[in-house]
């Protein structure tokens, strides 16, 4: 027995069948609970006022727009290493989630900025990295869309996800030496080693975060098996034609 | 005189788009020998000769003798058309590693076009080119997916004498082609190799199945 | 080695090789910057550093769709994949090739366009130091792009798509050791920055192009 056995489509998707379910369920609660919580029982920030709350929307997202990279980078080195497809299909299935994700994050974040800085849109060092990284998502999906034969459409987005990690970790370097912004520091408290918020907003958030997580990997395990069937398809349908 | 290796190919399956073409093809070519691939359109013979040029890869089987000892040439000639004919030798020679380019220009009567740039040639001449490129390789082994298209009768008598040239001096040469070259050649048919549709051979769509 | 480069920039320099193009774009660009924003001459000088590597770079990006496209569409290579010369050094000399032909040009040409705009004597100097120093980058990684593109119809759009993201951090150090240079500030930050990104892809990229194009002509 080893974990590898799900790295078979056939395998996956029994499990995922049996996993899913679960997930939505413990996503949906999360998510509702923890924006419920967020917006209506907290209190107003002294000084923001009640413009804070978009927190538990921006965080979560911009939390999941990095992640869901960060894990398209990991399935599609195993898909080059060891060329299981689930795993590459998988970042494949995952890119357009991160990509919304990062939607998100820029939106909440222009909708946050613009009674606390004044402006809808300032070339801060985080959001303009964020916006080069909607630009990579972009990329990779339109390359997907682009090749014909799956596998090698496989290989070379695979190659394109690990490049561009590099690239992208260089431009959050370049944008952070051009302009020092007006971006707080992050919420997320792995980050910090330690909380930037007070109790009182961070269960809240931590519950949103949670869920976003939750919702991602939801998303991520349907559009896997769909693009698994997509396949399966497309194989019995090549197989189907060779005998006529 | 060209090292005595062989080319041998053993149960050899190759795929087109992801799905199995030919499986179990196996033979073994010797120097001076050369082998007529045929069978039907469709049936896999260019995504034969791609696979044992090291194109592609094969879905199972081994091929052995191949490395940096075959001379490839397919539809595409690989010629600029803003080179001109000795340009566009001379770059291949010298990729190569091989000292002259007379020869071929003489065995493809191409001397009276060497200053022509390649755009202006016909497709026939354009075809010569391609095939005399073959004899600046310095490489044993020929492999050719239909060398003779658009050549005219007194072109693939010059194409036949090239080919036998380099077979007596101790290479070998896989051709697909459906016409008779007149040449003493063993006839390999791939069509006995049909891969079975269902068949497990690796094909990286199995594991949808 | 020699021989695929000599022959790259005969190609380029032959009709319909495209040499010339990416400087007329440069010059182009540049001329119709003032038309844009207007002619007052001490805002082209601010922004002129930033203009010019800005249209250096899309200057680079318009030839790179015919870098590996043309070869491919002819069978070269197919053919060269098959020749004794090694997948990455030939990326790597048709990067250079490119560059000769396109990047080198450019650099050249950046002071006198430098004067259209209006760019500060101190500028000079360093706009041509940091289009110099960057300008293999762009070529290097642009190749990256075209092996990732190659076997695809009408693929010069995505291409762009592709490899604009990447060329990033070359142009924001590239801009920034030209504006500070402009400035009369001190650009050895920004053009040790560049000097490591140019050395660095110089030096990795190629294998990746290489695998990518191997994967590619599968």
């Amino acid at each position: 027995m080893s974990i590898w056995q799900y790295a078979n489509p056939v395998k996956f998707l029994s499990l995922s069948a049996k996993v899913q379910p679960v997930l939505w369920v413990a996503a949906g609660f999360c998510v509702v609970v923890g924006l419920i919580w967020g917006f209506f029982g907290t209190p107003d920030d002294f000084r923001q006022g009640s413009t804070v709350k978009i927190i538990y929307l921006h965080v979560p997202a911009a939390l999941m727009a990095i992640n869901a990279w960060f894990m398209m980078l990991i399935t599609s080195l195993i898909w080059l290493v060891r060329r299981h497809h689930v795993s590459v299909l998988a970042a494949k299935a995952a890119a357009p989630v991160g990509m919304v994700m990062t939607v998100i994050a820029l939106v909440t974040g222009a909708i946050w900025g613009q009674p606390m800085w004044g402006t809808w849109w300032a070339w801060d060092p985080r959001l303009t990295s964020f916006l080069i990284l909607f630009l990579f998502y972009l990329g990779y999906i339109a390359l997907w869309e682009a090749i014909e034969d799956p596998d090698t459409a496989a290989d070379l987005t695979s190659v394109l996800c690990l490049v561009g990690s590099v690239f992208a970790v260089l431009s959050r370097y370049a944008v952070q030496f051009w302009n020092q912004g007006l971006h707080q520091g992050t919420s997320v408290p792995v980050a910090t080693g330690g909380r930037t918020v007070s109790d009182v907003f961070f269960y809240p958030l931590v519950m949103c975060m949670v869920g976003f997580g939750l919702l991602f990997l939801a998303l991520v395990l349907y559009r896997t098996g769909t693009e698994i069937r997509l396949r399966r398809t497309a194989a019995l349908r090549a197989r189907a034609g060779g005998n006529v | 005189m060209f090292d005595p290796h062989i080319l041998s190919v053993s149960d050899l399956s190759v795929a087109r788009g992801g799905l199995p073409v030919l499986a179990g093809v196996g033979f073994d070519l010797v120097p001076g020998q050369a082998l007529i691939l045929r069978g039907p359109n469709g049936s896999g013979k260019t995504t034969l000769l791609r696979t044992i040029a090291g194109l592609q890869l094969p879905l199972q089987g081994a091929i052995s003798g191949a490395d940096d000892r075959i001379a490839y040439a397919a539809h595409a000639d690989g010629l600029k058309s803003m080179l001109s004919v000795t340009e566009n030798l001379l770059f291949w020679a010298e990729i190569f590693g091989y000292p002259q380019i007379d020869p071929a220009l003489d065995a493809y009567a191409l001397r009276p076009l060497a200053t022509r740039l390649a755009g202006t040639l016909s497709a026939g001449q354009k075809r010569r080119l391609g095939l005399a490129r073959l004899m600046i390789t310095g490489r044993p082994v020929w492999v050719l997916d239909e060398p003779t298209v658009s050549l005219d009768s007194s072109a693939v008598a010059m194409f036949a004498d090239a080919v036998r040239a380099h077979l007596a001096r101790g290479g070998s040469a896989l051709i697909a082609t459906h016409i008779d070259l007149g040449l003493d050649a063993d006839v390999f048919d791939v069509s006995a190799f049909r891969a079975q549709t269902n068949a497990r051979l690796g094909a990286s769509d199995e594991a949808f199945l | 080695m020699k021989a695929l480069l000599v022959r790259d920039i005969k190609l380029a320099f032959r009709a319909g090789g495209g040499f010339g193009l990416g400087l007329a774009f440069f010059l182009i660009v540049t001329v119709l910057v003032p038309f844009s924003v207007g002619p007052q001459q001490a805002l082209l000088g601010s922004i002129a550093p930033g203009v010019l590597w800005l249209g250096a770079l899309l200057a680079c990006l318009l030839s790179l769709d015919r870098l590996l496209a043309l070869d491919f569409e002819d069978g070269t290579l197919d053919l060269l994949v098959t020749s004794p010369l090694p997948l990455e050094g030939a990326v790597s000399v048709k990067a250079l090739a490119h560059w000769i032909t396109t990047g080198l040009p450019l650099v050249l040409a950046a002071p006198v366009l430098g004067v259209l705009l209006n760019l500060p004597p101190a500028g000079f100097g360093w706009l041509v130091a940091s289009l110099a120093l960057g300008t293999p980058a762009l070529s290097v990684i642009g190749t990256f792009g075209a092996a990732l593109t190659v076997g695809i119809k009408r693929g010069g759009l995505l291409l762009s798509l592709l490899v604009l993201p990447l060329y990033v951090p070359t142009l924001i150090f590239g801009a920034e050791a030209a504006r500070r240079g402009a400035l009369g500030l001190d650009p050895a930050t920004p053009l040790l920055m560049l000097a490591g990104i140019t050395f660095a892809t110089v030096g990795l990229m190629p294998f990746a192009s290489a695998a990518v194009l191997r994967m590619g002509l599968r």
